[in-house]
């Protein structure tokens, strides 16, 4: 603390350390802030001003009972396709990976007829079967039948649209999850084999759980996909969303307005799919990316080895 | 007494490259014993065949007096179906090179895997007696850490945990410390030396000469798929009768 110890020091130096840092920054952004707003100023005074746009109708027509009934059909149409799509297409993955050249071709047959023909053919397909097999029958092939039903009967438009939409998802499906299981790395499975698993519980409780950390992300695109997909079955006249918001505009050509009803309930739908893929993603990456940055950390302040 | 392990004319070809060339070996219970060799020597190889791992071509193995792979009935042999396989490998534990702990479950429920889904021991039990084998290899207190928390010892640790869960007669360890930083390799040949005390039967494939001559009844060496010399550790490791065996142990010690 003697004089001569505080003139080594530049007083500058101190004086300079305290100095305060000015941030860069960005006039870009304000630039381009202020086009956004101009922008959005427009939409507002053409939706606020344009008589022919009729907000009061969608309004009044977002909770209509029929547009609720489509709203109804499509929630269905999309879980149970999709729920067909993932289980058929799991199945499928699993028989292209097979030892078995049998499955294998047969997989991948299936997913060559499936995906290589129009999803709207194969609606309409399904929906016109009756014309070519009236009855479906179990039985014995060749042989006796034991029960019978009329193709039309069973094949309902609801049945059609979900064989025509599930039967295509599943080809998709199927590549999405052969390509998660091919992720897996293979000393995975020799680890399950070695401790004894037979190739059943290898697949159930080592490689589909990792497998599903890289298809949930893409499934969950395949959901939001199908949500839309579902309008499709207009040409076989099942009144879903879409469908319903059309036959209104039918009668009494409010288009626009019916349009951004349905749309405003697909975005309702899209959002929480979204809500849930998240949730999921958070399960499937247990031991994962999360947890490799926590132990970065963790080493970090040395309460690790 | 039948031995352990008992491996006659062991051959194995992978497309034109046969990397075994007819393997004689016999491991007796409680035999400590050690492959050494170069690599591409075929020595993993020959230890993945002893669990079926790898589909030998020619010859056979017995482990425990049963047949690896086949079943033998009227003068031929009959391969076995994958849940067969499966039963068979239950007396074996295998520890990798690389680990292969399951990513998504944490060390306990890595240990417990096998006992809940293969033996249907009731979880809780499961739970108590992997607890035991975390305790056993030192890792009590990490037993609810996932496998990316963990230091490639620790790793390797928990692993050698989950196999033994299933009570095995027989372990294999394929270079079980070559993946590890230098640090971390005598924590795992610690808990390897502990089982070797305790009477377990184990092949170890590995480099580590120290270990080999501390800890092993036997020290096999082996070159381009065949046996080129094998003994008592000392007289491997010091008076190598063989040329080849001389020329690795010079560039590995």
């Amino acid at each position: 603390m003697t004089s001569v110890a505080s003139e080594t020091v530049p007083a500058g130096g101190v004086v300079h350390a305290d100095e305060p840092i000015v941030r860069l920054r960005h006039p870009g952004r304000w630039v381009a802030a202020g086009v956004l707003v101009v922008l959005l100023a427009m939409l507002v005074h053409f939706v606020a001003t344009a008589p022919k746009l009729r907000l009061d109708l969608v309004a009044g027509y977002l909770f209509e009972q029929s547009i609720l009934s489509g709203l109804l059909v499509t929630l269905e149409l999309t879980v149970v396709a999709m729920a067909l799509g993932v289980l058929l297409g799991t199945v499928l993955a699993i028989m292209r990976l097979s030892a078995n050249p049998l499955l294998r071709g047969a997989a991948g047959a299936y997913v060559w007829l499936f995906r290589g023909t129009p999803i709207l053919v194969q609606l309409l397909f399904w929906f016109f079967l009756g014309t070519v097999l009236p009855k479906i029958s179990l039985g014995i092939p060749f042989g006796p039948q034991w029960v019978e039903w009329g193709t039309n009967t069973v094949i309902t438009q609801f049945t059609a649209a979900i064989l025509g939409l599930g039967l295509n998802e599943a080809a998709y499906m199927a590549e999405i999850v052969r390509a998660g299981i091919k992720s897996v790395d293979p000393g995975q499975t020799e680890a399950a084999h070695a401790l004894g698993m037979n190739p059943v519980t290898t697949y159930r409780r080592v490689v589909l759980p990792q497998a599903a950390r890289l298809i949930v992300p893409p499934t969950a695109n395949e959901t939001i996909s199908m949500l839309k997909l579902t309008s499709l079955v207009l040409v076989i006249g099942l009144p879903e969303l879409t469908t319903t918001a059309q036959l209104i505009y039918g009668r009494n050509f409010q288009q626009i307005p019916l349009l951004i009803v349905a749309s405003i309930w697909y975005l309702v739908l899209t959002t929480l799919l979204t809500l849930l893929q998240s949730r999921i993603e958070r399960r499937t990456n247990r031991g994962t990316v999360p947890l490799r940055a926590r132990k970065r950390v963790r080493f970090a302040m040395g309460a690790d080895r | 007494m039948t031995p352990m392990v008992e491996a006659v004319g062991v051959r194995k070809r992978f497309g034109d490259n046969e990397v075994l060339k007819g393997i004689d070996m016999t491991v007796g219970r409680g035999e400590v014993v050690s492959l050494l060799g170069p690599s591409g020597s075929g020595k993993s190889t020959f230890l993945r065949c002893i669990n079926h791992l790898e589909r030998i071509d020619g010859g056979e193995i017995n482990v425990d007096g049963r047949l690896v792979g086949y079943r033998r009935h009227d003068g031929k042999k009959y391969e076995l179906r994958s849940r067969e396989i499966a039963a068979a490998r239950r007396g074996v534990g295998m520890v990798f090179q690389r680990f292969n702990l399951f990513p998504h479950r944490t060390a306990v429920e890595n240990v417990m895997e096998a006992p809940v889904f293969v033996k249907r021991t009731h979880k809780d039990e499961a739970r108590r007696e992997a607890l035991a084998l975390l305790d056993r290899v030192g890792l009590a207190d990490r037993a609810d850490a996932y496998p990316a928390m963990l230091s490639g010892g620790q790793q390797q640790r928990v692993a050698i945990a989950r196999a033994l869960a299933m009570s095995p007669s027989l372990m294999l360890f394929d270079e079980p410390t070559s993946a590890l930083d230098p640090e971390l390799v005598g924590e795992v040949l610690e808990v390897m030396k502990g089982l070797a005390k305790d009477g377990m039967t184990m092949i170890v494939v590995t480099h580590e000469i120290g270990f080999a001559r501390e800890v092993c009844d036997r020290v096999v060496f082996m070159d381009a798929g065949v046996v080129v010399e094998q003994g008592v550790p000392d007289d491997v490791l010091l008076n190598p009768a063989h040329e080849r065996t001389r020329a690795f142990l010079s560039r590995v010690l």
